[in-house]
């Protein structure tokens, strides 16, 4: 083969795998399948619901008596009842609970952004810390680890207490968020901090390099894909801590209150809890399609994968 | 010509997972004058990509000197006296090839206007001038190897440490790449090469000098001045004298003399 030949070839390969199919093809596909999924799911519910309607809530398989009244309608709502009650008012007079629950949205989206914020700063700088420190992180990723086995329920309460005592309670609901999401990031941003190719690292040293031009030109960057990783955890760990926090914090608004209340008068009108459950969802779904874009703009040296 | 690179009585022992010790390598002692092409060739475990680690300060001998531009090899390596090419092209995912080659240059707080068209001058050295902009994945292996090369040329150094740079390539790409290096050794004037391999046709066609070793402990069996005409090209292939260097190196390798033939070297067998 002479020189011109295999240039050319090699040539080939490269355009040969530019020639990929076009995102949008894939991205298409993902909306069907999600579509069907979503298809799927009304079609259980809705199922299951008629199926045990047409059974007086009972049924009788080999003899043993299964209750069914979970699926009646105070129990497990019709979906159409469901997305009725957004378009109704949740009090006398008031604005229908769609329009509510936006104010509620909004302020519950603040404070798991702020702890989202927070704690990534938190998580990232001792993943930093412990990269650089071994004996550090020997002695301080046990406590790390051991803060996360805590119930986030038993230590809310307290949380919420402090910061009320020094003027400070508005942003109770933020640390709560903060100590729910700080714990992906320090865990995958270590990780790849310190997973770095030995060779990789062995050429910096060819250069003299120093610590910090390793840190800012090898180990960040090696640890892109699995800050990604972590902040799409922690976007929807922070939306759950926000709403836990909300719950003892005695604040006058947010998702978790919402849920408090429309679960304590449950019995009136069960459709507005599971529409507020249903939102509460749409919210974290939003913050992780938010982190994924931001993903695909930013990781632009790895093939498009079928990984989303 | 000064001696670059000079290695009295070098040892290097390590300890093994089960504790025993091992002797990579053993009384070690080499001179390479300025402006030589020297391959370290040899069986896997004889020592010869740790001796260019030595060499590199990457790694620290157990005892015995090393002297790099007659100086130290840690002080020679914080002097950025020398380019090193890893067996794996060693290419940041994340930067494009012009960035890569800029890598060792934005550590050397070259100016950025300064970095930028040293780094497209030396993708044209590699003939990869029109590639500046792809990144590593969409390069074939050969491809991303001469990226490597020119990072490791971009900040002019006098010594190049090579380490089995063309073992993961096909033997055609291999041998494009030999007459490609042996292109940019010979354009710049007094450039030192030390080049670890595996394969004996490379190490000839390549060398002015092929230091051949052994293993268990690690050790320099011989060297073989290698006189073959240059430039070198394909025709170099041919030439009786080139059989007779592989020859004397294949003999070096197993420890006998070409006289005491076990199975005579056939033209076929050379070209191994």
């Amino acid at each position: 083969m002479t020189d011109s030949a295999a240039s050319r070839e090699s040539t080939i390969a490269v355009v040969a795998r530019a020639e990929r199919p076009p995102s949008e093809t894939s991205s298409f596909r993902t909306l069907l399948i999600t579509l069907g999924l979503l298809f799927a799911m009304v079609l259980i519910w809705e199922g299951l619901k008629a199926f045990s309607q047409a059974n007086n809530y009972e049924i009788t398989v080999a003899g043993v008596n299964i209750d069914l009244t979970i699926f009646n309608n105070s129990q497990l709502p019709h979906l159409s009842d469901i997305a009725a009650s957004l378009f109704e008012p949740a009090q006398r007079n008031g604005p229908p609970l769609w329009q509510m629950l936006m104010g509620s949205v909004g302020v519950t989206l603040l404070s798991a952004l702020q702890g989202f914020l927070l704690g990534g700063i938190i998580g990232f700088a001792l993943a930093v810390l412990f990269a650089h420190f071994g004996a550090l992180s020997r002695g301080l990723l046990p406590f790390v680890v051991a803060s996360q086995t805590v119930p986030i329920l038993a230590i809310a309460p307290m949380i919420v207490i402090w910061f009320g005592r020094v003027g400070a309670s508005n942003l109770a609901v933020a640390v709560i968020a903060a100590y729910l999401t700080f714990f992906p990031v320090t865990i995958y941003t270590l990780r790849g901090l310190v997973s770095v190719p030995t060779t990789a690292l062995e050429l910096m040293q060819t250069y003299a390099a120093s610590k910090l031009q390793i840190l800012w030109k090898l180990r960040l960057p090696n640890a892109v894909p699995q800050i990604f990783t972590a902040l799409k955890i922690a976007s929807t760990a922070s939306v759950v801590g926000a709403i836990i926090g909300e719950l003892p914090s005695g604040a006058q608004d947010g998702l978790g209150i919402a849920i408090l209340n429309f679960a304590r008068y449950y019995n009136q009108s069960p459709p507005r809890l599971w529409a507020t459950i249903f939102i509460a969802g749409l919210v974290g779904i939003l913050f992780f399609t938010v982190i994924a874009i931001i993903e695909r703009l930013v990781v632009r040296w790895k093939p498009e994968s079928a990984e989303t | 010509m000064a001696s670059v690179i000079s290695i009295s009585n070098l040892n290097k022992t390590f300890r093994a997972a089960d504790g025993s010790v091992v002797n990579a390598l053993e009384g070690i002692n080499l001179d390479i004058q300025q402006g030589e092409f020297v391959s370290l060739i040899g069986p896997s475990g004889c020592g010869k990509s740790t001796l260019l680690r030595i060499m590199a300060d990457l790694i620290q001998p157990t005892s015995g000197n090393v002297a790099v531009n007659g100086k130290a090899a840690s002080q020679a390596r914080k002097d950025r006296d020398y380019g090193f090419v890893f067996q794996n092209a060693t290419l940041y995912d994340w930067r494009t090839v012009i960035k890569n080659v800029e890598l060792p240059l934005e550590i050397m707080n070259y100016p950025k206007d300064q970095r930028n068209s040293r780094a497209r001058e030396m993708l044209k050295l590699v003939e990869l001038g029109d590639f500046a902009d792809r990144y590593p994945y969409q390069l074939s292996g050969g491809m991303q190897q001469r990226v490597s090369i020119a990072r490791a040329l971009s900040f002019q150094p006098k010594i190049m440490l090579m380490d089995e740079p063309f073992g993961a390539l096909d033997e055609m790409t291999r041998e494009r790449m030999n007459n490609e290096l042996l292109h940019i050794w010979s354009s710049l004037e007094g450039m030192t090469v030390i080049f670890v391999t595996h394969s004996i046709a490379e190490a000839v066609y390549l060398s002015s000098r092929v230091v051949v070793m052994s293993p268990r402990p690690g050790r320099i069996a011989q060297t073989v001045d290698v006189d073959l005409p240059r430039p070198r090209g394909p025709e170099t292939r041919d030439m009786d004298a080139y059989f007779r260097y592989t020859s004397m190196v294949r003999h070096a390798l197993r420890g006998t003399s070409p006289g005491e033939v076990e199975s005579a070297p056939s033209r076929s067998e050379a070209i191994e």
